[in-house]
């Protein structure tokens, strides 16, 4: 169990940066006179499970994690909110991406088509775009072949590796369409993935929002008080805190909303993933 | 880029130019213009374009809504200001200009060029010589400028076709003095090649000079070694006392008392012995070398006599500290042998050019000629440091026989 004294955090082990990351913070929080400590986990689905079971105060969740802990909070009848997130994690969307020659103009023309996804668990990459198609007219795996690039099973597609796969295999024409996080198309014709110019986006889901602070049922408030001062007086023009924000991929701390979350819930209930009470109900899930 | 006035917000129009092909660097341009907070119209007709934009604004920390229009209408955000506040000028770029040169560089200053704006927060280098006073010169960039000019290439500045037919045991004298000069050149190279990766990059004429310095090296070591083996299969011999004494040279840590003994006194001794060589050497390519390199080494004497009148206008310790280092040194080597007897015979023949008595006589004459050149010019820069006349002769004689 966790004691009162200093705040606990959970975070999951995507890449190596996350100890620099989170080291930085405890240290920047150390100097203010904050007990801050974190606990790394291999995967989003014990994270989560560990918010409940008080090992961890609160922890930075992927929107995946969220959607499952609020599940779980209702079933349990506990509260959990979500207390902040990065400037980043609002209004993202994703795309679906066809080679620029192909004879691919509008969704319809998905029909037959097969459509490479990014991990099993990832929002982004998997289970909104699918849930976007669906909405579409398009079913997964009957009027399209799914193909999916499992990297990282648990980590919610934090890893991008799963969508510059599916990019690849758009360009080798191992795939017909491929879905990734709007930024990272043109990230990966920046960094050469997608050939500049031989791809274009044929669709564009709705805006939805992205990770975020979850405070769990056991969190003391006083500690979440004098965190959320802290976090929301850190400024990108402090050079203790600019390296920090540009490893975990922000510019300011927002107060954090749920009103984003709907399009990924919505998908988790179509494709099964969780039930209403926060289990797993994917079948081909590995973590 | 066209900017347009049709609203109180500055719109600008990039075409076709997608964020895939650089539209960045536009936006960017004319965001410079706009205060945080305000906002700049985007207008294209780009594939793509407003997906890239909302990744791209992203990323940069800047709000982007649309218009019905089309127009893609960008919020600037603060964190491009942000991250240069704080920010400072590392010094000047013109070494001459007031304040160009700071006394004692940041170490988070690191490797940014003199005369950068330097983020705050950089990491910090830890550079042994950071302080100005213990590295600089004020003629380094003259110096460094007269290195370059004078670069000179080994295979078109010799004539290695020249005729060089020497009787054996002259030219073994050759090369056991090319054997000699090899073993010093890499004493010379070596211990400028130490300090240079541990100065600030402030002191970028220091780090040009001593660059250039090592590269001079580099090429005597090629032309001596070139020399050595134009007629001979084997090189001659290096003894104990040779090496003891650059050894002493070599693991010196303190940049002004290496500079003094290996510039001041050990290449100033070798100009002499370089000149000698060029006046009384048996054949021509062995002059040709001796001319080039005395020409060079005049110039690593140069830097280091500058560097050491900087420091003593400041340090008053220093000119006791370079006395002491000459004792010591000529303590630690009081025990072995001095210049070795292969090298002065070899010098005494090269001299003679031939066998009979009267030659080696004239010989034997040239390097005593040569020994009092030596100490002469020693004193001589020993005086312009700073040392009254009786001590200068007094340290000129200590400096080790080895002539480095």
């Amino acid at each position: 169990m966790t004691d009162t004294q200093t705040l606990v955090m959970g975070a999951v082990a995507y890449a190596p940066k996350v100890v620099t990351i989170w080291d930085g913070f405890k240290e920047y929080f150390a100097k203010r006179n904050f007990s801050f400590d974190y606990v790394l986990y291999s995967n989003y689905e014990r994270q989560v499970e560990a918010m409940f079971s008080g090992s961890i105060h609160l922890a930075w969740n992927s929107p995946l994690a969220w959607i499952r802990a609020e599940r779980m909070a209702h079933a349990a009848n506990v509260p959990v909110r979500a207390m902040a997130m990065r400037d980043s994690d609002c209004d993202l969307t994703s795309v679906i991406v066809v080679r620029n020659e192909a004879p691919i103009k509008s969704l319809a023309d998905l029909n037959g088509k097969k459509v490479a996804v990014g991990a099993v668990d990832s929002p982004q990459a998997t289970l909104i775009p699918l849930d976007y198609l669906r909405s579409q007219g398009l079913k997964p795996g009957t009027d399209f072949t799914v193909q999916r690039f499992d990297v990282l099973g648990g980590k919610h597609g934090d890893h991008i590796g799963g969508e510059r796969d599916a990019a690849r295999a758009l360009m080798t024409g191992q795939v017909d369409a491929a879905c990734m996080i709007d930024g990272n198309h043109l990230l990966f014709i920046s960094e050469g993935t997608l050939p500049q110019g031989q791809t274009r986006v044929l669709a564009q889901t709705p805006k939805y929002d992205h990770c975020n602070f979850s405070v769990g049922p056991s969190a003391p408030s006083d500690l979440i008080e004098c965190f959320r001062t802290l976090l929301f007086g850190m400024s990108y023009a402090d050079p203790e805190v600019r390296p920090l924000f540009d490893l975990e991929g922000l510019k300011a701390w927002k107060e954090g909303r749920v009103s984003g979350y709907q399009l990924l819930d919505h998908a988790v209930a179509e494709a099964g993933f969780y039930d209403a009470r926060g289990n797993i109900t994917v079948t081909d899930y590995r973590y | 880029m066209m900017l347009a006035e049709i609203s109180p917000s500055p719109i600008i129009d990039i075409n076709d130019l997608g964020l895939d092909r650089g539209a960045h660097l536009l936006i960017k341009r004319a965001l410079r213009d706009v205060p945080v907070a305000a906002k700049l119209g985007v207008r294209g007709t780009a594939p793509d374009l407003n997906v890239h934009l909302m990744g791209w604004c992203r990323a940069q920390g800047h709000q982007l809504e649309f218009a019905n229009n089309g127009t893609a209408w960008i919020t600037r955000g603060d964190a491009q200001a942000g991250r240069w506040r704080d920010s400072e000028q590392a010094g000047g770029s013109d070494a001459n200009a007031s304040g160009a040169v700071a006394d004692f560089p940041k170490a988070a200053w690191g490797l940014a060029a003199r005369g950068a704006t330097v983020e705050a927060g950089a990491p910090e280098f830890h550079f042994t010589f950071a302080a100005k006073e213990t590295i600089w010169a004020n003629e380094a960039a003259h110096i460094y400028a007269q290195a370059v000019a004078a670069q000179w290439n080994p295979d078109e500045a010799i004539d290695w076709s020249a005729t060089v037919e020497l009787p054996e045991e002259i030219e073994d004298a050759v090369v056991q003095v090319m054997t000699f000069l090899i073993e010093n050149e890499n004493a010379a190279l070596l211990v400028p090649a130490r300090f240079l990766g541990q100065v600030h990059p402030h002191f970028r004429e220091v780090l040009q000079v001593l660059a250039i310095q090592i590269a001079d090296e580099a090429r005597h070591v090629e032309v001596f070694t070139r020399r050595a083996v134009l007629k001979s299969k084997r090189l001659g011999l290096s003894t104990a006392g040779g090496q003891a004494s650059l050894k002493t040279l070599f693991e010196e840590s303190e940049f002004a008392i290496a500079s003094f003994l290996l510039s001041v006194l050990g290449e100033g001794t070798f100009v002499s012995l370089l000149h000698f060589l060029h006046l009384h050497a048996p054949d021509p390519v062995t002059r040709q070398i001796a001319k080039l390199t005395a020409r060079d080494e005049a110039r690593h004497v140069a830097f280091g006599m500058a560097h050491l009148q900087y420091q003593l206008k400041n340090d008053s310790g220093l000119r006791s500290r370079l006395a002491m280092a000459i004792e010591n040194r000529f303590e630690s080597l009081s025990q072995t042998a001095g210049l070795n007897e292969e090298v002065f015979d070899a010098l005494v023949l090269l001299a003679a050019g031939q066998w009979s008595p009267e030659a080696i006589a004239q010989g034997y004459a040239k390097v005593q000629t040569l020994k009092e050149d030596m100490a002469e010019g020693r004193q001589l820069r020993l005086h312009r440091l700073g040392f009254d006349s009786s001590e200068s002769n007094r340290l000129a004689s200590l400096h080790t026989r080895n002539f480095m």
